[in-house]
């Protein structure tokens, strides 16, 4: 909403300042988004008088003027424009101004050699007009010297945003209420006069949907010359940013921007039959005042005559029978739509309008009689004619309610006590009836009250929420208990090891492109694919952390980085129970580019491998506290994955822990990322939840023997997993052996085709006394036996 | 015998022996087996007490002598050799050590445990719920019915699908959901923020269709709009560590809570960037919109499963983002969301600027 400060004086008598204004009204919750102060923008702009005009000596396209400020010390100006001529009264800037156009400050200065002590102005230079062709001239009996600000009339405008609770501050008189009621001054009332008509309404008006349009009332007005409107509502209009267009128009959109009252004037002449309100038809269609054709439904409320359509309820008028400079016959509109349908409608039409807005928000349904006498008036006085009797169809809903109040509710929901006499003022001031026993009368004008905290609001906010004292919560004795979940200990707890392990925690988006997403949505039940999204590139929610970080990878490559060590912690997006989603907290890593980049020790430059990516997944797996030690891994990490270098973690065969690996070249090339990309994604959820079993660690003693190391060499078939020996070797004989570390792995000369040379080292622990070689050989043959059965024989 | 010359004669060539081999062999010519001072040792079980009372402490004052010579001119060869070992391996240390990789936390990250650390400190607890939402909770539950005009205004992403309940899927415009799913899990009382990935279909300089809110919801007896007034000047005092941090509430609308109130605060345009502190009335200072907040409406409280004639209560929700920006100087949203490894190592955090109340919970610059 946009209101100049003359037009709210039209409602509030008050002496308050703007800046006074300005506070009341984000004190008692009507946003102030900015006060346009013209009379400060135009300060240092003065009317002045050309006396004289003489030839530039330097130039030929100035001039130089003799100036005339009203002082009597005229003003040497220089000036270019063609219009310029003695005895112009036009506008001029003195040396200080700023040019609104452009910001920049006008100074003394020589042009040409001549010195020149200000600027004439065009009406583009000062924001005023589009005109630049020449300086402003003002009719010859402006008063010379008067700040220009004030010839113009300049006028402080407000721009104040209100909530969609508020559909009574959608018009200027509201806002006038509410801050008549904060004290700010007095509300002046509505000076509506009933016009009695002189003759029959010669249209037929009626309702045939009373259930979108309750009530539709109006009148002709026969004989109306539709010329300009006045100024001073031209004036107004302007500072509520609208363009003046004709009297009834701007009649029209005047009494709905100062009283919140829509209402609409056909043209009589364009229409046939009766005009009524009714649903539409499935398929109609109705070309707006915007330009635009809109097809219709049959939800939608619409009026027509007899013909056709003529305009989309409480929306937009046709272009059709809109009024123009020719209309003489006028009928006006003022009705009460369902707000549900306005809505609705306009949604489906993806049209908004200021009548749509107050609307679906809410009119006063009792002030359709006052709104058509305030046209009435208005038109009568600017274009004549002579009004009709008025049809009044149908009947607009009470809007009345009763909420019953406890004034102690001002201290025990907001905060503050306040005098129950006090209360009782601000709602009176506010248009609320109440009596002794707090039986409160909602005003037509707020749809939005309906219950006892909703006076609340009302009280405290006229009274001041500055006035509300903080009040401390209460507080439990003693040291904070803690509150995190095991899951939040867990992920606060990985996201940090990760960090700590090198990697750089990224937030990527939660959409994607649905190809990307597709990619990695192998078993994950189908996507979430958005029905509006914003643009196809966030289309899809992840099923995976990969994608993500897989372009965020490419974008840091494309931009020159040489090495990428990134992560994220965050959900993905799967399908669960009962058309829910299922959203699993999942880490994600992707290493791309140089692991190490060349060096004066490290020689050439290395890139991450599939082993770099299982090490951050066994690191961070552990951190997150999973049995690592019991981990196996397996194949089947997804078709992204390159297939012989890639595996997942799973506790036992079905629980994957996580995947692993290099990623597959063409997933690479599907997100034009150069070279090979390890990745990890980490399945946060499914790792088992640890029994809460206290802050005491196992009981444990470093033993007093020292270990025993031994290596084992055995040969192998090729494709025997490495995993498996070192598990079966460990298992050998649990009593004795407490790890196996694979330590080779060799190939080619001196070991047979189709074998491959695997070295364990063991280590023994001795319990009570040290081992015997007996008891050394006793253990090697138990692991030699055990490997025998992999097909592992002891190399000699 | 001269032993004395004798033994002056070892002494100068010890000394002179150039090297270890070299001495070894004169240790072995004076002092081993067949050495010529073993030799002279040996005489001396020949000789008579007299004479053995004579010569023998000469003989021994040789080998003693011999013995030392070579002690010392080892000590020496061998501390020349370690010299020139060491001059051998001397290294240029201006050469870089190896590179170890820096990792970082994500301002988000940080700044969401921040929040956890100090509202558990005022006995908040943080409660998560998930972003694909119906919109039951996500609006009718919040009080905005289909129909309402605030649904349209919050540009809400739609799935195709519905739920069981034939509920339409979307993406969660807010994390006030959370506060349904809180109540009817956990009943009252109750004091949880609720941190989370939000989404608007909106996008320009300083909106991206992705973003963090975090919801602060008590509900319990006896709870007004003054309590929110102090849990909120608590918190941010806390958060952003300033005592002269000054609100400013000014009554708005939610559909969810009444009264509504949304909250200013006071900021000091220092070097073109906005620092949080003093009143926005001071010279030099303006108020910047924060945070949104109210009393929880009965029908919301209905809608959570509990007595709205019992139970009252507040909540409030504020961009996590927003946050972290004014709190750690990002001026581009967009940057948060696009990984750029500059970006995180410049404004991330390190993985040891755990937030605590002891030490503060921000982490400086």
């Amino acid at each position: 909403m946009k209101f100049s400060l003359t037009w709210l004086g039209d409602h509030l008598d008050t002496d308050a300042s703007v800046e006074q204004i300005a506070a009341k009204l984000n004190a008692i919750g009507l946003e102030v988004e900015g006060v346009e102060d013209a009379a400060a923008k135009l300060s240092g702009f003065t009317v002045a008088k050309v006396l004289t005009a003489e030839r530039h000596p330097n130039a030929d396209k100035l001039q130089v003027l003799s100036v005339d400020i009203g002082d009597g010390n005229p003003l040497q100006v220089v000036c270019g424009a063609p219009n310029a001529r003695a005895g112009l009264v036009g506008v001029l800037g003195l040396p200080g101004a700023v040019v609104p156009a452009g910001g920049f400050e006008l100074k003394k200065s020589a042009i040409r050699g001549v010195e020149s002590n200000g600027m004439m102005c065009s009406t583009r230079e000062l924001e005023l007009g589009e005109d630049h062709d020449g300086i402003i001239e003002l009719p010859a009996d402006a008063p010379v010297g008067t700040p220009f600000a004030q010839y113009h009339g300049s006028d402080p405008v407000f721009d104040v945003a209100i909530t969609p609770n508020r559909p009574d501050c959608m018009g200027v008189y509201g806002i006038a209420r509410d801050l008549a009621a904060a004290g700010l001054g007095t509300l002046k009332p509505i000076a509506a006069q009933a016009l009695p008509g002189s003759f029959a309404c010669p249209m037929p008006i009626r309702t045939d949907d009373p259930a979108g349009c309750p009530a539709f009332f109006g009148r002709v007005i026969r004989g109306v010359k539709n010329g300009a409107s006045p100024e001073w509502m031209q004036a107004r209009l302007k500072s509520a940013g609208q363009r003046p267009i004709s009297a009834l128009v701007d009649i029209t959109n005047y009494v709905m921007l100062a009283y919140g009252r829509p209402a609409h004037a056909y043209d009589l002449a364009k229409l046939s039959g009766a005009i009524f309100a009714r649903r539409a038809q499935d398929g109609e269609t109705c070309l707006a005042l915007n330009g635009k054709e809109y097809t219709l439904d049959s939800a939608m409320t619409v009026i027509a005559d007899d013909k056709g359509v003529h305009d989309i309820a409480g929306i937009m008028g046709g272009e059709h029978s809109g009024c123009s400079e020719t209309t003489t016959d006028v009928l006006l509109e003022v009705a009460y739509f369902d707000p549900v349908r306005i809505g609705d409608t306009g949604r489906k039409l993806n049209l908004t309008s200021d009548a749509r807005q107050r609307f679906e928000r809410g009119v006063d349904p009792a002030f359709l009689d006052a709104g058509l006498e305030l046209l009435t008036t208005l038109i009568v006085e600017s274009c004549g004619g002579e009004p009709s009797e008025v049809i009044r169809a149908g009947e607009p809903p009470a809007g009345t309610k009763v909420v019953s109040y406890s004034p102690a509710m001002a201290e025990t929901l907001g905060g503050v006590a306040i005098p129950d006499d006090q209360q009782r003022a601000i709602l009176r001031a506010l248009g609320f009836a109440s009596d002794a026993r707090w039986n409160v009368v909602v005003p037509s004008w707020r749809p939005d009250v309906d219950g006892a905290p909703d006076l609340v609001e009302e009280v405290v906010r006229i009274h001041g929420l500055d006035n509300v004292a903080s009040v401390p919560l209460p507080r439990m004795d003693g040291v904070a208990r803690p509150t995190a979940t095991p899951a939040q200990k867990l992920e606060r707890k990985v996201r940090r090891a990760a960090a700590a392990r090198g990697l750089n925690e990224a937030v990527t988006w939660s959409f994607l492109p649905e190809a990307e997403a597709e990619h990695f949505a192998e078993g994950n039940g189908g996507l979430w694919v958005l029905e509006n999204p914003i643009s196809e590139d966030m289309k899809a929610m992840r099923p995976s952390l990969l994608p993500g970080l897989l372009s965020a990878a490419k974008r840091n490559l494309d931009r020159g980085a040489s090495g990428l060590r990134l992560f994220e912690l965050g959900r993905r997006y799967l399908r669960g129970d009962a058309g829910h989603s299922d959203e699993r907290l999942t880490l994600g890593v992707v290493l791309a580019g140089e692991k190490t980049p060349r060096g004066w020790a490290s020689g050439k430059a290395q890139s991450f491998d599939a082993f770099d990516a299982k090490g951050e997944a066994l690191a961070l797996l552990a951190e997150a506290g999973a049995p690592v030690d019991n981990l196996q891994v397996m194949g089947e990490a997804g078709p992204h994955f390159h297939p012989g270098q890639s595996g997942t973690l799973r506790l036992g065969p079905k629980v994957v822990l996580a995947r692993f690996g290099m990623l597959h070249p063409a997933t690479l090339k599907a997100f034009d990322v150069d070279g090979p990309v390890a990745a990890v994604e980490l399945f946060l959820d499914a790792i088992p939840a640890r029994k809460a079993s206290g802050f005491a660690r196992i009981a444990y003693a470093p033993p007093a023997l020292q270990a025993v190391t031994r290596d084992f060499a055995f040969l192998v078939p090729v494709a025997l997993p490495a995993g498996d020996l070192v598990r079966t070797v460990k298992g050998a004989d649990k009593a004795n052996v407490v790890s196996a570390r694979l330590f080779d792995d060799f190939r080619g000369q001196g070991v047979p085709e189709g074998q491959k040379s695997l070295a364990v080292e063991v280590t023994l622990q001795p319990g009570d006394k040290s081992y015997d070689e007996a008891e050394l050989k006793a253990i090697a043959e138990r692991i030699t036996t055990a490997a025998a059965k992999l097909g592992a024989v002891l190399r000699g | 015998m001269d032993y004395a010359a004798t033994a002056q004669e070892a002494q100068a060539r010890i000394a002179a022996a150039p090297d270890l081999d070299a001495l070894e062999k004169l240790r072995v010519e004076f002092l081993g087996k067949q050495g010529s001072v073993s030799a002279l040792l040996k005489t001396l079980g020949a000789l008579s007490p007299e004479e053995r009372q004579t010569v023998g402490p000469q003989i021994h004052a040789l080998r003693e002598g011999v013995t030392e010579a070579l002690a010392i001119r080892k000590a020496a060869l061998e501390q020349a050799e370690l010299d020139a070992r060491l001059a051998a391996e001397q290294v240029d240390l201006t050469l870089p050590a190896a590179q170890t990789p820096r990792g970082s936390i994500h301002p988000v990250s940080q700044v969401l445990d921040e929040l956890a650390e100090i509202f558990a400190d005022l006995g908040f607890s943080v409660a998560t719920g998930p972003e694909i939402e119906d919109d039951w909770h996500n609006f009718t539950a919040l009080n905005i019915p289909e129909s309402h005009p605030a649904r349209a205004m919050h540009d809400t992403f739609y799935f195709p699908d519905v739920d069981a309940e034939g509920r339409k899927m979307l993406l969660r415009t807010h994390t006030s959901p959370v506060q349904i799913r809180a109540m009817l899990q956990q009943g009252a009382p109750i004091r949880i923020i609720a941190p989370g990935r939000v989404y608007r279909s909106d996008s320009d300089a300083t909106h991206t269709p992705m973003f963090h809110q975090v919801e602060g919801l008590v509900i319990d007896k006896g709870i007004t709009l003054g309590h929110l007034k102090w849990t909120l000047e608590t918190f941010l005092k806390a958060f952003f560590e300033r005592e002269d941090i000054v609100l400013r509430l000014r009554p708005s609308y939610f559909p969810f809570t009444e009264p509504s109130v949304e909250v200013d605060v006071g900021f000091a345009l220092v070097n073109g960037k906005r620092v949080l502190g003093g009143s926005g009335d001071a010279p030099g200072h303006g108020w910047m919109e924060l945070l949104g907040s109210g009393m929880v409406g009965r029908k919301v409280i209905a809608a959570g499963g509990l007595d709205p004639d019992e139970w009252q209560g507040f909540a409030f929700g504020v961009g996590v983002d927003r946050l972290a920006m004014l709190k750690y100087g990002m001026d581009d949203l967009r940057a948060f969301f696009d990984g750029d490894a500059r970006w995180l190592g410049h404004y991330g955090f390190s993985a040891f600027d755990v937030p605590t109340l002891s030490a503060g919970v921000g982490a400086g610059a």
